[in-house]
């Protein structure tokens, strides 16, 4: 392997991280505070991706640059509608109810929407990559690659990871949220509003995984299935670095980006392997992850 | 109590008579019942570990070690046969089961689904991307096997992978419920309601789970063994994580406090999917969605509980 090929696999990687950071910590988040696996978190990815396509197709006859705010767009409609209506309608009926049940809902919620996927958008593959053109390339130690890949999409998850940061740890909302994570009787006693802490948080977090792809689109053509190869990956991500854990997600995600691209260039056969075999190793030595803390009952 | 029959015992005598008659009036049921039955199956394994309060979400590794075991004989061993597939499959599914066992009795509940998972996922990539041996995503045809050394012609076959298959969940069936009623059986439903005390009673508490884990992969390779020579194909999907949800979704549809939840899920799972596929093509797995949802909202002890739920209403009228 020569140098020009390991820049550009560590590029590839990057830009790969960037998105699964995305879709990833969502599904963390909403493990972290509502405690339940989010089954259908795949599908949000899968829908934020095509109706962003949707959306910048539609505007970009009017002018290219509008297909940007399309993306954003197109990640808080699903985020809001589809996160809010399973939060609110399928999970808030369950809340105290046994944990299968809970994730069994979420599991049925993507059965439903990856048959609606495929009602609404078809089963051809769809191109949306106006975003990805628009920008122009740039050198990387003389390897030339997009910089919508390696500029856009690492800062977006750059700018998430120290929004999420600030938003948990310095304002008056996210200190409500991690109050509610401690101690739910607790936090109710003092007259915090649980329920709506729940909707707020699962409503983030599914808009992270629409927002993840969403900014995949443009990268990738969308098929039928996305949504549940994403699912398993961003869980397998999530896991490894410990569920609830936000930085520690980010890393993990860097280091499955980036020995999935070196595997891409040197065994592409097992690229598909490494994220869940890393998994395995590491959840069979650290059940709760990397950075997780310890909390893991084991009797 | 004496002699007299309960009422849940009756409806799975019912079913079972049903599963044996019916598709001899129409030949297409054949088919359908040997699946229901075979699926039915696997989903014992899952009831069993939900005895158990555990939820494996990588069930279908086992399903598709039962598969793709008589995938692999048929392709490098060549002809086989029923008795041997079944025989095999439960085996090989067994001696994995033990293998990953050993790791994941050692966690509960969400790390437990997520080790499962993990590992159910390591398998499914290797049959994906081992090309060579597995023929990658397209899968491995399995052909008609004989059965103790006797060939059917494809009409004839139907019937009788539907005996075999009846005769194996009927099996299945009164031997799981056997387990759960032996002292085993006891002990693992202990780990669900209060583990402490079972480990100072003097028991482990893991060896009990990992021989529950091992008769529910065993059960799983068994009926991953009849769904391969029923659709005659082995593929990747049978250990994709979509298939242990679905297995999951089964248990919980017909109910996991009793071991024929595991048929009336897998009935009614696979009637619905038959005839939604048949009238509203391309719906199924939407309308298979609304109706779990509806399930878990209103009558969360599934199919079995309703009928519970029903005779206490009257009673209470009464």
């Amino acid at each position: 392997m020569n140098s020009t090929l390991a820049i550009l696999a560590i590029l590839d990687g990057i830009s790969y991280a960037a998105l699964v950071f995305l879709v990833s910590v969502g599904l963390s988040l909403i493990f972290g505070v509502l405690r339940v696996v989010n089954v259908a978190h795949g599908s949000l990815y899968a829908f934020g991706a095509y109706l962003a396509a949707t959306f910048s197709l539609a505007v970009a006859p009017i002018s290219p640059w509008l297909t940007y705010p399309a993306l954003l767009a197109a990640s808080i409609v699903i985020g809001v509608v589809c996160g809010g209506f399973i939060e609110r309608f399928l999970l808030r009926p369950l809340s105290g109810q046994e944990d299968v049940l809970q994730l069994l809902i979420t599991f049925a919620a993507f059965m439903i929407m990856d048959n609606l996927q495929r009602l609404i958008w078809g089963v051809q593959p769809i191109f949306a990559a106006e975003p990805l053109r628009l920008l122009p390339n740039v050198a990387v130690f003389g390897v030339s690659y997009t910089s919508y890949q390696v500029i856009l999409l690492p800062g977006v998850a750059l700018a998430t990871l120290l929004g999420l940061r600030y938003f948990l740890r310095r304002t008056l909302s996210g200190a409500v949220i991690l109050a509610v994570t401690e101690d739910r009787e607790a936090s109710t006693a003092i007259g915090i509003d649980a329920k709506r802490v729940y909707f707020v948080t699962f409503v983030i977090g599914a808009s992270l995984a629409a927002l993840g792809g969403a900014l995949a689109s443009p990268t990738t053509s969308l098929v039928p299935g996305m949504g549940a190869d994403m699912i398993v990956l961003s869980f397998a991500v999530a896991a490894t670095a410990g569920l609830g854990q936000i930085e520690g997600t980010a890393l993990t995600a860097l280091m499955i980006g980036l020995t999935r691209a070196f595997v891409i260039y040197l065994q592409p056969e097992f690229e598909v392997l490494v994220p869940y075999l890393l998994m395995v190793l590491v959840l069979l030595v650290r059940p709760f992850g990397l950075f997780g803390a310890v909390q893991v009952r084991k009797i | 109590m004496s002699g007299r029959i309960k009422p849940v015992t009756a409806v799975a005598i019912i079913f079972f008579l049903v599963s044996a008659v019916a598709p001899l009036f129409v030949s297409s049921w054949a088919t359908l019942f040997a699946l229901i039955l075979a699926k039915g199956i696997v989903v014992l394994g899952i009831i069993l570990l939900l005895q158990a309060g555990q939820v494996s979400f990588g069930h279908a590794m086992f399903f598709a070690t039962g598969a793709y075991t008589a995938a692999f004989w048929g392709k490098y061993v060549g002809g086989g046969d029923i008795v041997l597939f079944i025989a095999l499959g439960g085996i090989t599914s067994a001696v994995f089961g033990l293998i990953v066992g050993l790791f994941v009795v050692r966690y509960r509940e969400i790390f437990f689904g997520m080790l499962n998972l993990a590992f159910s996922m390591v398998l499914w990539s290797l049959l994906e991307k081992m090309f060579h041996y597995t023929n990658g995503a397209d899968g491995i045809r399995v052909p008609r096997p004989a059965l103790l050394g006797l060939s059917f012609t494809p009409e004839t076959f139907q019937y009788v992978i539907l005996y075999v298959s009846l005769l194996a969940a009927v099996v299945a069936f009164y031997g799981v419920q056997r387990y759960l009623e032996s002292p085993l059986g006891h002990m693992l439903r202990a780990i669900k309601s209060n583990e402490t005390r079972l480990e100072y009673l003097g028991t482990s508490a893991r060896r009990v789970l990992l021989i529950g884990y091992m008769i529910s992969a065993f059960l799983g390779g068994i009926g991953g063994a009849l769904v391969a020579i029923i659709q005659q194909i082995a593929t990747p999907e049978f250990g994709f994580w979509t298939k242990s949800g679905e297995f999951v979704f089964i248990a919980i549809l017909g109910g996991s406090a009793h071991a024929f939840g595991a048929f009336a899920g897998a009935a009614m799972f696979e009637c619905v999917r038959f005839y939604a596929a048949a009238h509203l093509a391309d719906t199924w797995q939407l309308i298979l969605g609304v109706v779990l949802i509806v399930i878990i909202l209103y009558a969360p002890n599934g199919l079995i509980g309703l009928r519970q739920r029903y005779g206490q209403a009257k009673q209470g009228g009464h």
